[in-house]
């Protein structure tokens, strides 16, 4: 072995420190492994503090006839019937105990009149379902987490990016990774890895995404073999903020709705009554993401390009204490005072339904040893995910993953490193500093950007489609190229030529499972197959990769069982 | 469109200088845009932290124009572009290179710190105004400005001896929490350095979640400590005792 790189051993490694990646490294460490967690950011920076609205569990503190059935009920067509009905019967069963749980380590939520935990509206939510704190339930769940992860002990690498996984004969034996500080380079020894990296959206151009969402997870997943699933779905949240530009695509919470906000064009019309008369503005995320877009493309939109969306409605002190941080950004960044008039806001890229292929109760992949939970996984969701959903998802299948990935670790012996492939990730990673290419990878990431938004975006042809595949060969040819200045000491030009190539092969996956699913089902919309196919909701889009080229398989929905096809049946609402 | 002048330190832990870059002002930009621009078209080595781009995540602190700000929260609009607008490092901690500091004493600070135990026999049943009450202290997004502020690390450096006004919020936001069970009053008064704050509130002026760190969170803490340790009676009490 050479000694350009230090080395660390754990049980059970975890990459990513939000929700998911914190929830499974509680769950391993309780299950006596060594656990490691890496992160790109600082600890409690992950995304998951921008979570805003609520975590969905059917606790029935407000409206006392919720169950885990109709929470079930709603998950499953929110995502049209596209879901694991395991997982989304998992999701509807365990969430409140992971609420509960959450509340016993410290976390404080916002009561209802009796003291128990008080729960918001939210859409396709039948009853009102979300636990909240104010406007800024991320933040609370991250920090009751990290807080007692550090206390309990977990081994943190901040700062940290993993760009290769190791494998032996197949199974999960490590990661290379390099300190973003410093430039230097650790690999990590492990028996079971966790992926729970979250999403994908900092390849579109207008999105609520960190710099983070550059679809890492998925992409080391799909090296190492793993298979991905249903990439097509990607969530663009109806609400992201339009103006000034600096600000477009930051995130205006679905809470907005949730507390009584009304959506209207620029006559004033309230146009969800005909898209969704019934639920109007608390319909599901991909119908009012349409509908916005709809309104905007048919003249209706606002002076920016947008919708109103009005709370001013309710009392100013309501609006204040309700949605306190939605007061302050807009008041901050956009000079409007959300109590007095309405904001503007459209369609942004927001999540992706789409990941690494599991089992229901492991959270496995297909690759042993390597497991996925939170949005970085694919199936709780569908083909659409509902508001709140989301945060438990990354309860409930955290700990699932966490317990899944401490067992496996148990049951099997050493991994052996092999460093001829460690040799191969640091040549991989430095080539960079050895292009001569005269562009830099934010060029390369801006031109992603635009392809991605404008051929591969709420609405989608084939046409479009099958151009956006030759642009993404030209870009990766451009980004392979791409050269890198200054030194390895934290250099973001050189961080962006690696996240540049996870956007690139993940915008792939997601640009080839959408030109194969020819109907339109919840958030993926061709404008050429309008319609729902019943065929296509017998069958997953999976991406794999073979003879080191991207494949795309179908595979077949595994059959819901009788009682829970009656669970489904019993409410035709 | 305008153009303003950003003068960005360039430098790492041992040597630096600012360096003057031009970028375009779009209406509504913040500094953190700029910096983007200039990392994405002049400099792309150009260090620097951040995430949401939204107030939330604390990660984008710096000193613009000689005050500590989230940089993602600063308007260009609001400063005037007559003349260069200074961005430096945070200075109470050291340098990495350009932007971004070595942070990672507050992560250690935070590891002595006993997290939420629930006292014991609770049911659970909380008020709206007791959450009301601790959420103050607790939508704190550590972006370490009150840290970089605070004259006890900024002037002294006194890390290993005081804690600074991020963790006395967080320890306020523990200890008023309703269904606490621990005692921290000692921690504060030997580890922490609770005592070596004299409440000159630098902290809470540059807050942008805007606590009132030093009269809700601080002042509470030290009447808790001068409570349990220097009150008459119970020092009485104890000597008697013989504790």
């Amino acid at each position: 072995m050479t000694a350009n790189y230090e080395t660390r051993e754990h049980d059970v490694l975890i990459i990513g420190a939000g929700g998911a990646g914190l929830r499974a490294s509680l769950e391993a460490l309780a299950q006596g492994a060594s656990v490691g967690v890496v992160c790109k950011s600082l600890l409690g920076k992950a995304h998951t503090v921008m979570a805003e609205g609520g975590i969905a569990a059917a606790m029935a503190n407000v409206d006392t006839a919720d169950n885990w059935k109709t929470h079930f009920r709603d998950t499953m067509r929110g995502g049209k019937l596209l879901n694991n009905w395991r997982m989304a019967q998992l999701h509807a069963q365990e969430s409140p105990d992971r609420v509960r749980e959450l509340e016993q380590w410290g976390a404080l939520f916002d009561r209802t009149e009796t003291g128990d935990i008080l729960q918001r509206a939210f859409g396709g939510h039948t009853f009102k379902r979300l636990c909240h704190v104010g406007d800024r339930t991320g933040l609370e769940m991250i920090r009751t987490l990290q807080d007692r992860g550090v206390q309990q002990g977990i081994d943190v690498y901040m700062e940290c990016t993993v760009t290769r996984l190791l494998t032996d004969g197949g199974r999960v034996a490590g990661a290379f990774a390099y300190w973003r500080e410093s430039g230097r380079l650790i690999v990590f020894k492990a028996k079971s890895i966790v992926i729970a990296t979250g999403g994908i959206g900092k390849a579109w151009r207008v999105t609520s995404n960190s710099w983070e969402y550059t679809g890492d997870g998925m992409a080391l997943a799909y090296e190492a073999g793993a298979e991905l699933m249903d990439m097509e779905f990607v969530q663009f949240h109806p609400t992201g903020m339009v103006w000034p530009p600096g600000v477009q695509g930051i995130l205006v919470t679905e809470a907005v709705r949730g507390e009584g906000g009304i959506l209207r064009n620029k006559l004033g019309e309230r146009f969800m009554e005909k898209y969704d008369p019934k639920r109007m503005e608390l319909s599901t995320r991909d119908v009012v993401a349409r509908s916005i877009y709809t309104e905007v493309k048919e003249g209706r939109g606002t002076e920016h390009g947008g919708a109103y969306l009005d709370i001013s409605q309710k009392p100013a002190e309501y609006v204040k204490k309700k949605l306190p941080s939605m007061y302050h950004q807009f008041k901050e960044l956009a000079d409007v005072d959300i109590t007095k008039g309405p904001m503007e806001v459209g369609p942004t890229c927001h999540y992706v339904m789409g990941g690494i292929r599991v089992g229901a109760e492991t959270a496995e992949s297909t690759v042993p040893g390597l497991f996925a939970a939170g949005e970085a996984a694919a199936g709780l969701h569908g083909a659409n995910r509902l508001g709140g959903n989301s945060l438990s998802d990354l309860l409930v299948f955290g700990r699932r993953a966490g317990l899944a990935a401490a067992q496996h670790a148990k049951q099997v012996s050493a991994p052996s490193i092999d460093t001829a492939q460690i040799e191969q990730s640091e040549r991989e990673l430095l080539a960079p500093f050895s292009n001569t290419g005269v562009e830099s990878p934010y060029a390369v990431h801006r031109d992603l950007q635009e392809v991605m938004q404008n051929l591969v975006g709420i609405f989608r042809a084939e046409e479009d489609l099958k151009k956006a595949l030759v642009e993404l060969g030209k870009l990766k040819a451009r980004a392979a190229k791409a050269g890198v200045e200054g030194s390895r000491l934290f250099n973001p030009g050189w961080h962006l030529s690696y996240d540049l190539k996870s956007m690139l092969t993940i915008s792939e996956a997601v640009t080839h499972s959408a030109l194969a699913r020819k109907e339109s089902r919840g958030a993926h919309s061709r404008i050429d197959f309008p319609n729902l196919d019943s065929l296509w909701e017998k069958k997953q889009n999976i991406i794999v990769r073979e003879n080191g080229a991207m494949q795309r398989r179908e595979n077949p929905v595994e059959e819901m069982p009788a009682e829970l096809k009656q669970v489904l049946a019993e409410d035709k609402s | 469109m305008s153009e303003a002048t950003l003068r960005v330190f360039r430098g790492d832990s041992n040597s630096g200088q600012t360096v003057d870059y031009p970028v375009p002002v779009a209406p509504g930009m913040v500094v953190l845009d700029a910096l983007h621009y200039v990392q994405g078209h002049l400099v792309p080595d150009l260090a620097v932290r951040w995430n949401c781009k939204a107030g939330k995540c604390g990660s984008c602190s710096a000193e613009v124009n000689g005050r500590p700000r989230l940089t993602c929260k600063t308007r260009m609009d609001d400063l005037p572009q007559d003349q260069p607008i200074t961005v430096l490092p945070m200075k109470s901690f050291p340098r990495i290179k350009d932007l971004v500091t070595d942070v990672s004493w507050n992560y250690r600070v935070n590891r002595k710190i006993p997290a939420f135990e629930p006292r014991p026999g609770t049911n659970w049943k909380i008020s709206q105004l007791d959450v009301d009450r601790v959420q103050e202290f607790r939508k704190c997004i550590e972006c370490f400005l009150c840290q970089n502020v605070c004259h006890v690390l900024r002037e002294h450096d006194m890390k290993e001896q005081f804690a600074g006004p991020r963790f006395f919020v967080r320890v306020a936001g523990l200890d008023m929490h309703p269904l606490d069970g621990r005692n921290r009053a000692a921690l504060l008064k030997n580890e922490l350095g609770l005592g070596l704050c004299n409440i000159t509130k630098c902290c809470t002026e540059v807050c942008p979640e805007e606590i009132h760190i030093t009269d809700n969170a601080i002042i509470p803490l030290k009447e808790r400590v001068v409570d349990e340790f220097y009150d008459p009676l119970t020092m009485l009490f104890r000597k008697i005792r013989g504790k």
